[in-house]
């Protein structure tokens, strides 16, 4: 499979159920073309809804949309619609009301447009939220099954997606289920979680941390939440340390989750690698660079981190 | 006379605005170039400002609540001389000061970060409301989409507005500009949802509103002028604007609303907005040593 953005994925798998299933419906604030639902639109008319630039309203819609039985997408940029923090909490949360937000152009890797557009603080906020769920697919086949997985999903859920275009990580075979995390490399030194974007970072950092005689765990978490804590402490009991890294704010994401579960159950060394302060224009890989999320910043934190 | 110089500033300021749009590679042409002319007619026509003393504090106050078309602001605030023209290429890239939406930590000028759109209104209402309870004169612009008023938080302000501060400090130093180019991100604003009608709205919200061409400089001066001789409340200027103004190609198409120029792109436009036909155009750079560096910087910029 070529390199595709999981938003492009998102607007394809969106496109094939809603044959399938006359429930779902779209939501959109004026960013139609973005979040890759205008071909939906275009497909099934009478089932997309652009509400203009008012993303309180579109969500506030979608939860009364799914209290009728629908099963609305409601999306936008991941900062714009996670903006609407306090329509979140009651109307969707609260409320146990079954809408899928989507939160397109997550992360610094929009580059250019700047800190405004970057969704870069959403999972903490939905984190903190009871009922919803967080999951952020890492290509195109994970994207595809989260969608199908969201739904049949009774309740609501976070799907972060990306702008940019996101290299194959998982294999053919990959099944997609809630809660699990998938480990796509096996090491003994160190275990690297990503997710998104950045599961490929991670598996091409753990190719340069290899030839230095290192060896990584690398896992794909595309569920934050709930976490796989199984999965998350069978890897780091054995390694004994663990790297996060991510797209979104150093404070309150997977990084943030991840020291949580730790802290409880299994306290371990742990580094986490995210965006410090806030996001702004630049060119992506230069802004990975920076913020040492791009390969060779993220072998270069973890040799530093095991003393090596 | 004088409104002969700012249509002149004006359409520098387009040139500006295609030449670092094109070297960003990314951003927002359509709506910079509807705001453009309400723009320059602020900054070169009416505002009491220093470049020399950006954080003067009886400075009159300019928020351009659509943040994306911050292009337009920068190529009026380097004219004005609060950074030098060269720097306009160094737009969205990484550590220049001219983000892609404005940075008011990052660059002298810029009053409130926007780029979100819906907040503008309401620092505005700040700004002027602190402004009066320091007893200072100056006066705050705040200039929105019309996409934008979409957002409910627009209205909220908008209901708040002709009351806050009221009876001894009424808003009267403020004055609210819509470029109203008919169109949004997605479409047509009538395609997506329709605003009409819009002077009623703000009208039964208690503002007095004036109705103006938004690319005609004295109609923009004279409005400006009227909100300022109102008395107890705020003025609401609809202006109506044409997105992609001074380049035929990208008037009135929404596809120019988040899409840079090509370099040659770019430089078919420039010669548009300086008005010379394609004939003309190697003997007219041949006097224009200016334009003359910007295109030659353009060609450049395209065989890379
Ligand atoms: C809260 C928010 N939602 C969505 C966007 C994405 N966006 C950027 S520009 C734009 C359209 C703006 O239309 P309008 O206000 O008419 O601006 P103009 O035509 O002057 O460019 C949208 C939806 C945003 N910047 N902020
Ligand atoms: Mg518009």
């Amino acid at each position: 499979m070529p390199a595709k953005a999981s938003r492009a994925a998102f607007g394809e798998a969106l496109l094939e159920l809603g044959a399938r299933d006359e429930r779902i419906v779209t939501l959109d604030a004026d960013l139609s073309k973005s979040t890759m639902t205008v071909n939906f639109a275009k497909k099934f008319p009478g089932r997309a809804f652009n509400l203009g630039i008012a993303e309180s309203n579109m969500v506030g819609v979608a939860a009364g949309l799914a209290l009728t039985g629908k099963i609305p997408f409601a999306c936008s940029f991941a900062c714009f619609v996670v903006g609407r923090f306090e329509t979140i909490r009651i109307s969707v949360a609260y409320t146990n009301a079954n809408v899928k937000i989507v939160g397109t152009h997550s992360g610094i890797a929009i580059g250019e447009d700047g800190y405004s557009q970057m969704g870069l603080e959403d999972i903490a906020c939905i984190r903190a939220l009871p009922n919803i769920g967080i999951i952020q697919p890492a290509d195109e086949l994970e994207t595809r099954q989260v969608i199908a997985h969201a739904v049949e999903h009774q309740g609501p859920l976070y799907l972060r997606l990306t702008r940019q275009n996101l290299e194959p990580v998982c294999p053919p075979d990959y099944r997609f289920q809630l809660g699990r995390w998938l480990v796509l490399r096996r090491g003994h030194d160190v275990t690297l979680i990503g997710t998104g974007g950045t599961v490929f970072n991670c598996l091409e950092a753990a190719k340069l941390l290899e030839k230095d005689g290192i060896t990584a765990d690398v896992i794909n978490a595309a569920c934050i939440k709930p976490l796989d804590d199984e999965t998350l402490v069978r890897s780091v009991g054995r390694t004994g340390h663990v790297v996060t890294v991510e797209d979104h704010s150093i404070a309150g994401g997977l990084g943030g989750a991840v020291a949580e579960t730790l802290a409880d159950v299994l306290p371990m060394p742990l580094k986490r690698l995210g965006v410090q302060g806030f996001g702004e224009s630049g060119d992506a890989k230069g802004l990975y660079a920076k913020h040492g999320l791009d390969p060779a910043g993220i072998a270069a934190s973890v040799k530093k981190f095991l003393n090596r | 006379m004088a409104e002969v110089r700012l249509e002149a500033i004006a359409r520098e300021c387009r040139v500006q605005i295609l030449r670092m749009l094109a070297h960003a590679g990314s951003g927002h042409p359509g709506g910079s170039l509807s705001v453009i002319d309400i723009l320059t007619t602020i900054y070169f026509g009416r505002l009491r400002h220093d470049p020399k003393r950006p954080d003067w504090p009886e400075r009159d106050r300019v928020v351009l609540s659509k943040g994306h078309a911050v292009p337009a602001l920068y190529s009026v605030l380097a004219k004005a001389g609060y950074f030098p023209e060269k720097q306009l290429i160094t737009l969205r890239k990484l550590g220049s000061p001219l983000q892609g939406h404005p940075d008011r930590t990052m660059l002298p000028g810029i009053e409130a970060a926007t780029g979100s759109l819906g907040q503008g209104l309401s620092i505005s209402l700040g700004l002027a409301l602190g402004l009066k309870l320091s007893g200072s004169a100056a006066r705050v612009y705040c200039v929105l989409g019309d996409g934008e008023i979409q957002e409910g938080q627009v209205w909220e302000a908008a209901m708040s507005a002709p009351k806050l501060g009221q009876p001894g400090h009424p808003l009267d130093n403020l004055v609210v500009i819509l470029d109203y180019n008919k169109i949004q991100l997605d479409n047509f604003v009538t395609k997506i949802l329709d605003l009409e009608p819009v002077l009623t709205k703000w009208q039964s919200f208690g503002w007095p509103v004036v109705e103006i061409d938004g690319h005609d400089v004295p109609q923009i001066a004279k409005a400006l002028d009227q909100a300022e001789a109102t008395r107890g409340v705020p003025t609401f200027v609809v202006a109506h604007t044409v997105k992609g103004k001074g380049v035929s190609f990208m008037e009135n198409d929404p596809e120019w609303h988040g899409k840079a120029p090509k370099p040659a792109e770019a430089i078919a436009g420039i010669r548009e907005i300086l008005g010379v036909t394609e004939g003309g155009w190697e003997d007219y750079l041949k006097t224009d040593s200016a334009t003359r560096a910007i295109v030659d910087e353009l060609v450049t910029l395209g065989k890379k």
